[in-house]
């Protein structure tokens, strides 16, 4: 359901500010979410100040400064740093990315890093969301080759046209920026699968070698779980990766039509 | 691993706070509100087609509310409703066929819905005064 604001626990009150760092000659400001499970409190936003001389150019660059220099404290996924293990997604200066990828200078506005956990989803602690039901969508699609031909006795094999047609769809991370970046996912994520999923379920959809093409179709033709996608467009401009979930979404509507003749 | 706490005590994250308003997700929400805006819209015209066919004292009562300024701002109002969520429609469509969905040309929809509602608007408004004229 719309539920446009939020539940009394987690309203934002005011944060605390850190002192500027003694004797930086340049600083960039972070307004970073923060909650801690453990003290009982409603979530804040803190300031804090990274010395741009003493640190890196990226978004993760500064939390990582923060963590280590400022408020050991501060918690937030982060494994690759180069955008490819998607665990540092987060709202990054109003839209979900990877806070590996972007540099604290692409941030809007008046130079201000505002960084709040992907949004509409349940808080571990700062930054770090529960991604426990995004994973199990994801499950739910079977992502993974079903085939009732006796396998090969190599590989099975696929034209270049085919395999081709897996591009766009096979670099998803998962990182769950498109997902929660969509309003419908908002309102209907225990029912919408989410771009996501969708992504992935299209991505078997369209693999030629996949025999499963009709039970997977079967499995989404439902009011919810695909047809909560109402083209908004967030989950393309979102996604870190530049992939479009949308248009894989589209495509699956339009299989479901194509199947009836 | 320890199961996780229980999702009441868990905090919400912020979402249509703090996510950016971008064109493409506003025209997706005024869509919506215009969507239900025309069933008020609709109502007008069934008042104004009743009082027409009661006779011509009530249909000159409801020209009176209907042409007074504020009536018609409402109806100007009514008017771009109306457009802007044909134009969201056609929008709508093209992506169903499922064309339009790199950068440019979604970019290119949501602005040509936006400016096209406001000029059309406006065009039948002239149109209406000098026809009425």
């Amino acid at each position: 359901m719309v539920q446009l604001s939020l539940p009394k626990n987690s309203r934002i009150v005011g944060g605390k500010s850190w002192p500027k760092p003694a004797g930086a000659k340049s600083v960039t400001e972070f307004k970073v979410y923060r909650w801690n499970p453990d003290d009982g409190q409603n979530p804040r936003v803190d300031t804090f100040y990274v010395d741009r001389d003493d640190c890196g150019p990226m978004v993760l660059d500064g939390l990582i400064y923060i963590k280590s220099k400022i408020d050991s404290t501060l918690t937030f996924r982060r494994s690759c740093r180069e955008g490819i293990c998607g665990s540092c997604a987060m709202n990054i200066d109003g839209t979900n990315t990877l806070a590996c990828t972007k540099g604290m200078d692409e941030c809007s506005g008046d130079g201000t890093v505002k960084i709040y956990p992907l949004p509409h989803m349940p808080v571990v602690k700062d930054l770090v969301p529960d991604l426990t039901q995004f994973y199990a969508q994801h499950a739910s699609v079977e992502p993974w080759l079903k085939t009732d031909t006796r396998a090969p006795g190599t590989e099975w094999k696929q034209s270049r046209e085919d395999r081709e047609k897996l591009d766009g769809l096979y670099e998803c991370i998962l990182c769950a920026c498109c997902s929660t970046s969509c309003p419908s996912y908002w309102w209907n994520g225990d029912r919408y699968l989410g771009p996501a999923a969708l992504l992935q379920a299209y991505r078997w959809l369209i693999d030629s070698r996949d025999e499963a093409t009709g039970e997977r179709l079967d499995d989404l033709e439902d009011p919810f779980k695909l047809y909560r996608c109402h083209t908004i467009m967030n989950c393309a401009k979102a996604c870190p990766k530049g992939l479009n979930p949308a248009k894989a979404i589209a495509e699956i509507k339009g299989m479901m039509v194509a199947r009836q003749f | 691993m320890a199961p996780p706490k229980a999702d009441a005590a868990r905090p919400l994250s912020p979402h249509i706070q703090i996510y950016r308003p971008m064109l493409s997700m506003m025209m997706s929400i005024v869509h919506r509100i215009t969507g239900a805006a025309l069933y008020f819209g609709t109502v007008l015209l069934v008042i104004w087609l009743v009082a027409a066919a009661s006779g011509p004292s009530a249909f000159a009562n409801v020209q009176a509310i209907y042409g007074s300024f504020l009536g018609q701002l409402v109806l100007f109002g009514y008017t771009w409703a109306l457009i802007h969520h044909a134009l969201g429609g056609v929008r709508h469509f093209i992506w169903d066929v499922g064309r339009g969905f790199d950068h440019a040309s979604r970019e290119l929809l949501v602005k040509a819905g936006l400016v096209g509602s406001i000029m059309l608007t406006v065009l039948i408004w002239i149109v209406g005064y000098v026809v009425a004229a």
